[in-house]
């Protein structure tokens, strides 16, 4: 692969006591292009993100990430909300993860915590009511309020999270991680829960995402009619390495892949998970 | 047992709903827990003998009474659910009463305020009632405090007074030993107990839940032994007495000449003290009020609520959970602080007595009664926790009886507290309360 990648993943290691879970994997993430990551279940998909996104410390193995302004950052020297702070990483949740009882908007908020606690001086500004504060208060529900347009929740701005319907409460996520100002966003099974017509608007959705905001995305996936549609890269996992990657088309054809989906040859995926121990 | 037999009342027999077996099955079995729990509480009663032998006596009448209550109750409960049809959770408080209670609920807080600040006029001359007030109203501002550590971080705090005696005894000693005046001593007070916080919290980060309830019942306990250990700074358990009165800008409130009675020209009162009191501990409350409703609109308290609500998301969005933590104990401390040296000053004497788990549990009491993070539900849990506990003192040694069955029947009631609902912080059309059910306790 060639380009100009925001995020490489080189060796990734990661144990569990004996189970190793992601085995000497390595791949490149382009800029401002949409790249899935999928494999049956148990694949070990999860646990990578969790490693990019600093839930868990990799056993080895580097993850760089390379800013538009060219500033590289080794993800896995960081930690714990450094990473969506810093290095601008934000994801979402294969089971949602909103603040259920904070209104949609307010949810959106939160998401501005670090710009927001800035903007009020450490709490000390907008304690006093400084103007500077209102501003930026102003212009973060702005933000907020724009997000909600797009997703279109706008009517339902001051319901409770929790209260909305699954597939608004997936889009507020992505809503959500999208006011961090973000980098790279990581979606951890998007489409998970929703029918054919929310998958499409989802995937419209996230195209409309990288045209406009110029994001870097990274997803993981089973719903194949999404990955297909709006992939530019495809990378497969099966028992924890990476079996093939390419192109949505090439990925589709290849025999190792159709293998590990439908588990036809079992001595093969023995074989596999054998060879990377 | 002749308890359970005498008072089926006639309205079980008559029933013919198919349930009235089990009605009555219900309602033995409540007898029977009933007789099992009271036959020594009640049924027995001893006492030591003038030579200090054990000299007991039955009571088997009174726990007959007592049994053939709980048997006709429990029908009399029964029926009543019958009578007012299936019952689902919406139903518990119907519709039409909760919108009349959200309707009052609008009107409660101002008039409440009103009402406070007239208390000192409507009551100048009753000693009594202005001392229950100012008592009232500590309660109410460490509920407040509190109220940010438990009702908006989430963080399971067992031992706030720890912060309040630090702020008393900060005060106490700076004013006895340095003569610091009150007002400079009481914001330093609430830095000293805000220190405190965030020394409490750096161990306790991990910790969720019911093991950060246990640290934190610790710590309230530790600073209570170092204070009656440690005798040549704090006097032990004799505490620290002379603890010199707050002063009106310098100006005594004494009897003497250069007192404020004697430089107004007016004659003096013991009351004038209380009044003054009164209204500090008033602005205090307010105060602490005031920050928390301006925090919680504010980045820092809606990252505390984010907490409370999932911690991990929280860290998603780059939110860093432990200053953010450590905030919501500093705060929260510092109000404690706050109220523990003007409790110094009002008493002026504390001794490690006045700081035990038992105030603890009160203030957490308190906060848990009026609803996580209402700010009106801990004011009107504070006033019935202190004031209705005051309001039973006639009852002698049924008052705790009374209260704690009152206190069990408002927890079935509104399991959520007064005030259960939370109030968005920031709208675009319209601020809609949230139901409680959405929002989370918080796991530590």
């Amino acid at each position: 692969m060639s380009g100009d990648p925001i995020l490489s993943v080189d060796r990734l290691s990661m144990r569990f006591g004996g189970i190793v879970a992601v085995n000497d994997l390595s791949f490149d993430a382009e800029r401002r292009k949409i790249t899935a990551l999928i494999g049956p279940n148990g694949a070990g998909k999860t646990t990578v993100f969790n490693c990019i996104t600093g839930f868990y410390k990799p056993t080895s193995g580097a993850i760089g990430l390379t800013h538009d302004d060219g500033r590289a950052i080794r993800l896995e020297r960081l930690n714990d909300f450094r990473i969506a702070k810093l290095a601008k990483v934000a994801r979402t949740f294969q089971n949602i993860r909103l603040f259920p009882g904070m209104t949609a908007l307010e949810n959106l908020m939160v998401a501005q915590h670090n710009a927001l606690m800035r903007a009020s001086g450490l709490t000390f500004l907008g304690l006093i009511g400084a103007p500077s504060w209102h501003h930026a208060e102003q212009a973060a529900i702005d933000l907020a309020r724009t997000w909600l347009e797009r997703i279109g929740l706008l009517d339902r701005a001051d319901d409770a999270a929790g209260n909305l319907p699954y597939g608004d409460q997936r889009r507020l996520e992505i809503a959500r991680a999208m006011c961090t100002q973000p980098a790279l966003l990581c979606l951890d099974e998007p489409a998970a829960g929703l029918n054919a017509r929310e998958s499409a608007a989802l995937s419209e959705l996230l195209l409309s995402i990288r045209a406009d905001q110029g994001a870097s995305i990274l997803l993981i996936e089973h719903d194949m009619s999404v990955v297909m549609q709006i992939s530019d890269h495809v990378v497969v996992m099966d028992h924890g390495v990476k079996i093939a990657e390419g192109t949505p088309r090439e990925v589709r054809d290849d025999p190792k892949v159709i293998a590990a989906y439908l588990g036809a040859d079992e001595e093969e995926a023995i074989a596999v998970m054998e060879s990377g121990t | 047992m002749d308890g359970r037999s005498v008072s089926a009342p006639p309205a079980a027999q008559t029933s013919r709903t198919p349930g009235a077996a089990f009605i009555l099955k219900k309602a033995l079995i409540s007898a029977f827990v009933a007789l099992v729990l009271f036959s020594l509480m009640i049924g027995v009663r001893t006492e030591a003998g003038p030579q200090g032998q054990l000299v007991y006596w039955t009571r088997f009448d009174d726990l007959a009474i007592m049994v053939a209550a709980v048997f006709g109750g429990s029908i009399l409960v029964e029926l009543l659910r019958r009578w007012w049809g299936p019952v689902d959770t919406v139903r518990v408080v119907p519709p039409s009463v909760q919108s009349a209670l959200s309707l009052a609920g609008r009107l409660v807080a101002p008039v409440l305020l009103v009402f406070t600040f007239l208390v000192p006029v409507l009551f100048y001359n009753e000693r009594y009632i202005l001392d229950l007030a100012i008592l009232v109203l500590t309660y109410v501002m460490l509920g407040w405090g509190l109220n940010v550590v438990v009702g908006l971080a989430g963080l399971l705090d067992l031992g706030y007074v720890a912060f309040y005696a630090v702020g008393a005894y900060s005060y106490a000693l700076l004013a006895t030993n340095f003569g610091l005046s009150f007002w400079i001593c009481l914001p330093l007070a609430g830095i000293l107990a805000a220190f405190w916080g965030v020394l409490l919290g750096f161990p306790v980060l991990r910790l969720r839940g019911d093991y950060l309830a246990i640290v934190t019942l610790a710590f309230g306990e530790i600073i209570r032994l170092v204070l009656i250990n440690w005798q040549t700074l704090t006097g032990g358990p004799n505490g620290v007495t002379g603890i010199p009165r707050p002063t009106l800008f310098g100006i005594p409130l004494t009897p003497a000449d250069d007192g404020l009675a004697a430089l107004l020209g007016i004659e003096f009162s013991p009351t004038h003290r209380i009044v003054f009191l009164f209204y500090i501990i008033l602005a205090l409350a307010l105060l602490t009020n005031w920050v928390t409703i301006r925090l919680r609109r504010l980045p820092l308290g809606r990252a505390w609520e984010a907490l409370r609500e999932d911690e991990v998301a929280c860290r998603a969005l780059g939110i860093n959970t432990t200053t953010t933590k450590l905030t919501a104990f500093a705060t929260g401390a510092l109000f404690g602080g706050l109220a523990g040296a003007f409790f110094a000053t009002r008493q002026g004497f504390i001794s490690p007595e006045s700081f035990t788990f038992h105030e603890s549990a009160l203030v957490l009491a308190i906060v848990v009664l009026g609803g996580m993070g209402s700010q009106l539900g801990v004011a009107l849990a504070a006033l019935a926790m202190i004031g209705g506990f005051e309001l039973f003192r006639g009852l002698d040694q049924y008052r705790m009886l009374v209260f704690g069955m009152a206190m069990v029947l408002l927890m079935i009631w509104r399991p959520r507290g007064l005030v259960g609902h939370r109030a968005p912080t920031v709208f675009l059309k319209r601020s809609q309360t949230i139901s409680s059910d959405l929002v989370k306790e918080g796991h530590g």
